[in-house]
Order: C-alpha cells, then sequence, then structure tokens
C-alpha cells in the first residue's frame, strides 16, 4: 500500500496532527512501508476466525454498582491544565 | 537486592546508608547514561528514614528500605511524570500508580524516575524527548526500550531495581541486552491504574533486577486485583519467592522452532542453545515445537498497538493537562498545534497508522484481520501449552545495537522486538534471563509460560542462576 501527500494530510487531520511540510514527506515513506510491511497478514486464512477480544478469554467485563467513589478534586487536577478560570477549562471561542 | 534488604534488617547497614550511596552513584553517572529522568533525593532519604524507624520497631519486610526507580511512565505523586514526552514535560501526577503505593507500603525508598522511549513506543530508546539512554555495556549502544532508562539504572548499578512496562517486549528487550533478569507478568496480574496507557490490551507492568528471586519479591508485591482497573484479574497471588526452588527436573520445555531461524544472530544462537543444554542437565525435558502463526506477531501488533494507541493518546488536546501551543488561533489549531509539537515523531507515526487501520473503509482489512490472526496466535501458544509446561527462545535476535544506527527505519526497529511480542498478544506471563556474553554484550533467554505461571517461569530462571553467573555479571567500570 503506498500513500500518496494527500493521504497522508487527511489521516494527520483526523488524527488532529499537525504535520510540518518538512516532515510530511517523511511519514509518506515510513507509513506507506509500515502498511507494505503489515499486508502479509493476508497471507493467513481466517474466514472462520473470531477476532479476538481479550487476552484472557474466559475474564468477564466486571461491573460495579453505580455509585460516586470519587471526592472532588477539581483544583488539584486543575493545577495541570494550561488555562483555568473560575473552575473551568479555557479554549479559543467555539460560538460567535 | 534480596542480601541488601536481608543486611538491612540485620542493622548491618541503615537504609538510610544504602540509599545515599545509590544517590551518589546517580550523582556521579546519570551525566553519561542519561537513565533518569527525574532524581527524587530528599523524598528518596525521607523514605529512607521512615525505613529504617519501621525496620527498629520489628516493622520491616522482605523490601523494608530498598531503593527503586520507577519508569516515567507511573504517576507519582507530586512527581514530575514525563513519559519522556513533551507532551507530559509539566505533567506533576495528582496520584499515585497502583504498583508505585503498593511498593511504597511495602516500605521501598523512591529514587526516581527513569528515562523511557516517548510514551513507551520504541525499542531503543532513542525516542525519548529527554534524548537517548547509553547502554553501561557500550556507551555507544542502546540499552533497549522501551525501559531503557529502568534497564540501564539497574544494569550500571545505580539502582538495585526498577519498575517497567511491557506492551511488545518493552522489559525483556532492555533486560536481555543489559544482563538483567525481567519479567512480564501475565496480562492483568498487575494493576495498571496509573500506568500512562499506550496499547491497554497488551500493556503490563513488571520489574527490571539483577536476579528472578530479586524479581519475585518484587512481584509478589506489585501483583493483585484492584477494583481501580478494569482488567485486573480477581485471583489470588502466590508468594512467588517462597515457590523458587520448584524443581526443574521433568518439566516440560518447548523449544520453538519458529524462534531459531532466520535472522538469528549465530552468536546469540549459541549462547540460547548453551542454556537450553543447562536446563536438560537439570533434568527438563526438551523437545521441540512449532506455532506456525507466531511469524505474524509484528505485523499483527503493528496494526493493534497503533489502532490502541491513537485511541488513548486522542486524550492530548492542549486543554486539561500537557503541552498546549502558544496562541491558538481556534479549536482545531489548538488541538492540532498542541498535538504537533507535544508529540515526537514515532509517536505521532504511530497515532497515524492506527488512525488509518481504524478509519472507514480500512478497518476490516487491517484492524479485523490483526485481531483474527491474533486469535490464531493465541490458538498456537494454547496448544503448545497442552503439551509443554514452558516455552523457551532467545529474548531478542541480536546483542545491543548502535544508538542511531536503526532510527531511520521504522520496520528494522519494530522487527527487534520479534521474539517478545507473541507473548503479549497473548497474554502470558515471559521471563527474560542473561544467558550469556556475545563480544562482551549480554543476551538473554527468554521463557514464556501459560497464564498465571509465573511461579513456574521466576523458579526456572531461579534453577538455571544457580547454576550459572551470567546474572552477576556488571558492565566494566559499574561494578
Amino acid at each position: 500500500m503506498t500513500l500518496t501527500r494527500r493521504d497522508v494530510e487527511n489521516i494527520a487531520h483526523l488524527a488532529r496532527l499537525q504535520v510540518t511540510e518538512e516532515e510530511l514527506p517523511v511519514y509518506v515513506d515510513s507509513l506507506s512501508r509500515i502498511l507494505e510491511f503489515v499486508e502479509q497478514l493476508g497471507s493467513s486464512e481466517t474466514d472462520a476466525v473470531q477476532p479476538m477480544a481479550h487476552p484472557l478469554e474466559e475474564q468477564v467485563q466486571r461491573l460495579r454498582p453505580d455509585e460516586v467513589t470519587e471526592a472532588d478534586r477539581r483544583e488539584l487536577y486543575q493545577r495541570n491544565a494550561p488555562v483555568v478560570e473560575a473552575g473551568l477549562y479555557l479554549v479559543p471561542k467555539v460560538i460567535e | 537486592m534480596a542480601e541488601l534488604a536481608r543486611g538491612m534488617r540485620s542493622r548491618e547497614y541503615s537504609s538510610e546508608e544504602v540509599t545515599r550511596h545509590f544517590l551518589e552513584r546517580i550523582e556521579s553517572g546519570n551525566g553519561r547514561l542519561n537513565a533518569f529522568v527525574t532524581v527524587t533525593a530528599d523524598r528518596a532519604l525521607q523514605d529512607a528514614r521512615r525505613a529504617d524507624a519501621d525496620i527498629a520497631a520489628g516493622r520491616g519486610g522482605a523490601l523494608t528500605g530498598v531503593p527503586v526507580a520507577h519508569k516515567d511512565i507511573f504517576c507519582t505523586s507530586g512527581i514530575l511524570t514525563t513519559c519522556s514526552s513533551r507532551m507530559l514535560s509539566n505533567f506533576v501526577a495528582p496520584y499515585d500508580a497502583t504498583v508505585v503505593e503498593r511498593l511504597a507500603a511495602a516500605g521501598t525508598v523512591l529514587l526516581g524516575k527513569t528515562n523511557m522511549d516517548e510514551f513507551a513506543m520504541g525499542s531503543s530508546n532513542e525516542t525519548s524527548f529527554y534524548g537517548p539512554v547509553r547502554n553501561p555495556w557500550d556507551e555507544a549502544r542502546v540499552p533497549g526500550g522501551s525501559s531503557g532508562g529502568s534497564a540501564a539504572a539497574v544494569a550500571a548499578r545505580l539502582a538495585p531495581l526498577a519498575t517497567g512496562t511491557d506492551t511488545g517486549g518493552s522489559i525483556r528487550q532492555p533486560a536481555a541486552l543489559t544482563g538483567l533478569t525481567g519479567m512480564k507478568p501475565t496480562y492483568g496480574r498487575v494493576s495498571r491504574y496509573g500506568m500512562v496507557a499506550f496499547a491497554s490490551s497488551l500493556d503490563q507492568a513488571g520489574v527490571l533486577a539483577q536476579t528472578a528471586e530479586d524479581a519475585a519479591l518484587v512481584l509478589e508485591v506489585m501483583s493483585g486485583f484492584d477494583p481501580r482497573d478494569s482488567t485486573s484479574v480477581d485471583a489470588r497471588v502466590p508468594a512467588y519467592s517462597r515457590e523458587l526452588d520448584a524443581p526443574v527436573k521433568g518439566l516440560k520445555v518447548g523449544i520453538i522452532r519458529e524462534f531459531l531461524g532466520e535472522g538469528l544472530e549465530a552468536r546469540t544462537r549459541d549462547a540460547v542453545e548453551s542454556a537450553l543444554d543447562a536446563y536438560r542437565s537439570l533434568g527438563a525435558e526438551l523437545v521441540e515445537v512449532s506455532l506456525p502463526a507466531l511469524p505474524l506477531s509484528v505485523p499483527t501488533y503493528y496494526v493493534v498497538a497503533p489502532a490502541e494507541c491513537s485511541s488513548n493518546l486522542s486524550r492530548y488536546d492542549g486543554v486539561r493537562f500537557g503541552h498546549r501551543c502558544e496562541d491558538p488561533k481556534d479549536l482545531l489549531d489548538l488541538y492540532t498545534r498542541s498535538r504537533g509539537e507535544g508529540f515526537g515523531a514515532e509517536v505521532k507515526r504511530r497515532i497515524m497508522t492506527g488512525t488509518y487501520v481504524l478509519s472507514a473503509g480500512y478497518y476490516d482489512a487491517y484492524y479485523l484481520k490483526a485481531q483474527k490472526v491474533r486469535s490464531l496466535i493465541n490458538a498456537d501458544f494454547r496448544q503448545a501449552f497442552a503439551q509443554v509446561d514452558v516455552l523457551m527462545g532467545p529474548t531478542t535476535p541480536t546483542p545491543a545495537f548502535g544508538i542511531g544506527e536503526k532510527v531511520d527505519d521504522p520496520v528494522t526497529m519494530y522487527l527487534n522486538d520479534i521474539y517478545t511480542i507473541g507473548a503479549n498478544l497473548a497474554g502470558l506471563p515471559a521471563v527474560s534471563v542473561p544467558c550469556g556474553l556475545v563480544d562482551g554484550l549480554p543476551v538473554g533467554l527468554q521463557i514464556i509460560g501459560p497464564h498465571f505461571a509465573e511461579s513456574r517461569l521466576l523458579a526456572a530462571a531461579h534453577a538455571y542462576q544457580r547454576e550459572t553467573d551470567w546474572h552477576r555479571r556488571a558492565p566494566q567500570g559499574w561494578a
């Protein structure tokens, strides 16, 4: 699978990643090589095979009671935030 | 480490003295190796004094007062937790990972946080935002990755033990390349709570130590059910350190045919074969087994792991924590520039690979296909373990390679993990044990077991370490 510049620009947009002009050809090349490499998966016969969902097949996802278990630690958590005001996370204006 | 702890309990020396010794070694050696991102000297001495008080009061356990280094992927409350990424270069964790909490409760002393491949994505520790870690056996070579800082620190005796995480070989491969015993337990055995996520169905925490005995002592503390991790397994944890003397005589060992073929460097193969001979002499019964789907484990991994990574790393958006770009002009610009600046090249490559294989029109061809092949690999292991107790083979195809040697070709780099990835895909426990030197560089024997067979693996490793001294060798200048 050989990707084009357009493909990589599109993937980068979907992933919300800025990729510079200089980086773009590098990713076109390396992502194409990775996809080419993983194409050997096609050589295995898997029509009757179930996809694996969990490494431990017998393991069942646990349920827990729908109860509040966490204390309110907003102030502590917001110490890592780039910009907060009045307990709110600030982002550029979304709605004019 | 086990002797160190005994010495403290018998009051030959204090934890404070031991801790100062390691802090001095870090101080003088870390400039060369770049193994630590953060050194927590004050905290270490505080922990040590508390441990000494506990020992004096007769409350000392097997790990009381023992210094430990944590891979910088584990959240440590009030301490920088960077994952070796610019994205988290300003992140002070607001809580402790369960692994950190359990080891602290056992009385260990926190020396600091170790360098790693960015977000654990790499096999050479060259993708770190903080620069490559050097292998103490040869400073022009890589220590392996992604737990490269933990490996270099323990190998160079800057720490008696260190934690690591293993998504595709990130404990076992660096352990092999630095002459250590490194174990990845069964998926679900150790809590992932507070461990920065890369690929959640594969990530598992473990330990890098000098001996199987040390690894056993640490793992029995780290392991166990944690309701805060939804895939944590609620099952009793055996006292691994008390089961180390289980005899190897009669152990059925499967030699994986697919692991001894093309691609394995000749003298690494010789070292592994000598180790297999040692097991034969100990009375183990060796048989060749074939796992035909196993050669597909690397391509399977490089679909599944990037897919999970692209999903997990979508949380870094420049809004709630982590790097944020200057003067974003709108929300899209905030996301794309913060992520573009915050992540390094390999992380971006994996996010984009994952985004592509999960995107509409390609999901079935790549992701679903890979999860089906994963089932085949899992079935191969299951079938093998119906015939044998453990599987053995090399941990890596070659000894440590040079810094810069493989950075330009991601596919060549990915093939370093060819022998380790299978255990992650099937959720199996596996250990790497030092088994020789090739041109003065360590290589490892890998032992893989069925789910929850950690005791069996550690006992097999311990039996080998009683017969050999590879695990006692220290790199020149660091003994």
